[in-house]
């Protein structure tokens, strides 16, 4: 425990360092919740060859999770969550560094039945029916549920008698989260389980989750939807480059990244005019169109009428995820260097 | 065995009509093309051997074998949709994933020996003792083993893209160096190399159907050896083959 708490530490000094997350308190009470990790992965690094040589795609990750905790794992594309995870489930194996899955390795874990994992690629098997498929995926795990009750936990039981080949994209996904339930997991991974979903979909999926999530499972899911990760997890776990760049509590990493941006035509706006409105964070001027980065977007935009009554085209729009990582990760490099 | 994901397989073997039908009509076709046109015994042949029954049992034979390759492909497109991923998060052991594969193979490859055993019944091709026609098919299903476990490596080591020509390259080498089409000369270079192929000696099993004598040990050898390097290549390709595809 010792180990992995000193690095979380340092990890999360480097951010503090970085003015974006002040949270030493729910950090240091979970790393004294280390002893109890149902899940623990030490200093995991990974490397790939690629033809521009090799890409380092996971560069020393701690992470410990609590048995019953729901946890994002957010950050864009290539921040190497699903590599993570490939190693958490022990379809790829770390270059360095160890996986603990309830005391077990994680392919001791996957035999005892104890993982259902939902992946990102793939379809399901065809030429069964959903309710087939489902019963089939039961019959290879020692204390599965049952298929209706599988069924209908993910919602699916309007479709059981359908092939799997003449479903929907969101259905499909349904289907694929069924395939991981089954299993009656202690831990439940899901590898950016909404993609290909629509909103409603969506919606569905995540109240199912929450079922689940109720019977007291651990889960581990991936995203790079904050809003996802706001709305269903206790603990958010930031990813960027390979490397945690956060860890803590939804609500202190959205106040991290969550930032909104407020755009609008304004002729002859002053930078330092718009960058001393309250809640404003930063601006960049582009002809006659501002875009300011907001921390309090409700009251820079009350600010920005009062003073520009002329301003015209205005958009306010969440701050997309992709530019707070830069942002932090920048930062971070800016702060070692 | 897990009964119920062997059942589930089985019953998708039948579902994809497509590929269960494509893989079983060329060899009868060919036969019902060729054998039907060509009544009578096999002419330039000091024994005399009825033509039909020649070509069924080489035809049944080379079936098989298609059947068995083509096992194959089906784990290309399992693999190509991630499935296969999907399949070791599961407590499903290696050994229990392969017995299934190795038993719906087999079902495919039984299918297709039927079918041109009927083929032939209905032509009027008749084999006796009937001992015979037990011992050639037992062969016949002993022959296939390496083909079965060939099917399975190919399956984990190639993309779907390219098991079509992996597939009816293997089957036409295989076929061409076993003799299913044209006699092996019975000495010389083509001959000893011959010897050494599981083909040939499958080929020789379906000769049992018209008078030729069963394997000697050197074809148990063969078979047995080829098999058990199928089977272990087979477990190697699947071990290594974790990744998203």
């Amino acid at each position: 425990m010792g180990r992995s708490a000193d690095a979380a530490l340092l990890s999360h000094h480097e951010i503090g360092h970085a003015g974006l997350v002040q949270s030493t308190p729910t950090l240091l009470s979970r790393g004294a919740a280390g002893s109890a990790a149902s899940i623990s992965l030490i200093g995991l690094t990974k490397s790939f060859r690629s033809s521009a040589g090799p890409v380092r795609a996971v560069r020393g990750v701690d992470i410990e999770i609590a048995a019953g905790e729901t946890v994002a794992l957010l950050g864009p594309n290539g921040a190497g969550k699903s590599t993570t995870i490939d190693m958490l489930l022990g379809l790829s194996k770390p270059d360095a560094g160890e996986v603990h899955v309830f005391g077990m390795t994680p392919s001791e874990a996957v035999a005892h039945g104890a993982i259902g994992a939902m992946l990102q690629t793939g379809a399901v098997l065809d030429n069964l029916s959903v309710r087939e498929l489902i019963d089939m995926m039961g019959s290879l795990y020692p204390y599965p549920l049952g298929v209706d009750e599988t069924l209908e936990l993910a919602g699916i039981t309007d479709i059981g008698d359908r092939r799997t080949n003449k479903l929907s994209g969101g259905q499909t996904q349904r289907v694929r989260f069924a395939v991981a339930m089954v299993s009656n997991p202690d831990l439940l991974v899901l590898d950016e389980p909404t993609v290909a979903m629509d909103v409603e979909s969506r919606h569905k999926f995540w109240e199912s989750m929450r079922v689940f999530t109720g019977r007291g499972k651990t889960v581990l899911f991936a995203t790079h939807y904050l809003e996802e990760a706001d709305a269903n997890a206790d603990r958010i776990i930031l990813m960027a480059r390979g490397e945690v760049v956060a860890d803590g509590a939804a609500t202190e990493i959205k106040a991290a990244t969550g930032g909104r941006q407020i755009r609008g035509t304004l002729p002859g706006a002053d930078r330092d005019v718009l960058l001393a409105l309250p809640g404003v964070r930063g601006a960049e001027l582009r002809g006659d169109a501002i875009t300011l980065n907001c921390g309090d977007s409700d009251a820079a935009v009350r600010a920005l009428l009062q003073s520009y009554p002329a301003i015209r085209d205005l958009e306010i729009t969440g701050a997309a995820l992709e530019d707070a990582f830069l942002q932090l990760t920048a930062s971070n490099e800016g702060a070692q260097s | 065995m897990n009964a119920t994901y062997t059942k589930y397989e089985l019953l998708r073997l039948i579902r994809n009509k497509r590929a269960f039908i494509f893989s079983l009509i060329f060899p009868l076709a060919l036969y019902l093309v060729i054998a039907g046109p060509n009544k009578g015994t096999i002419p330039n042949l000091a024994v005399k051997i009825d033509f039909r029954t020649f070509y069924m049992v080489s035809m049944a034979g080379y079936g098989a074998m298609i059947a068995a390759l083509s096992a194959g492909a089906r784990i290309a497109v399992e693999r190509s949709t991630g499935w296969n991923r999907q399949l070791r998060l599961t407590p499903l052991p290696v050994a229990g994933y392969f017995r299934t594969k190795v038993t719906t193979s087999y079902a495919m490859a039984l299918v297709s020996i039927a079918l041109l055993f009927a083929a032939g019944l209905m032509y009027g091709v008749r084999i006796s003792p009937f001992s015979r026609w037990i011992e050639m098919t037992g062969l016949m299903i002993v022959g296939i083993l390496p083909f079965v476990a060939m099917g399975v490596l190919v399956g984990h080591l190639l993309t779907s893209d390219s098991m079509g020509p992996a597939i009816g390259g293997g089957s036409a080498f295989f076929g061409f160096l076993g003799g299913v089409w044209y006699p092996l000369p019975d000495h010389g270079a083509l001959h000893i190399i011959g010897e050494c192929i599981p083909s040939f000696w499958l080929t020789r099993a379906s000769y049992v159907g018209i008078g030729a004598p069963s394997w000697e040990l050197k074809g148990w050898l063969v078979i047995g050896a080829w098999s058990v390097a199928m089977a272990a290549l087979a477990g190697w390709a699947y071990r290594r083959d974790t990744k998203r595809v």
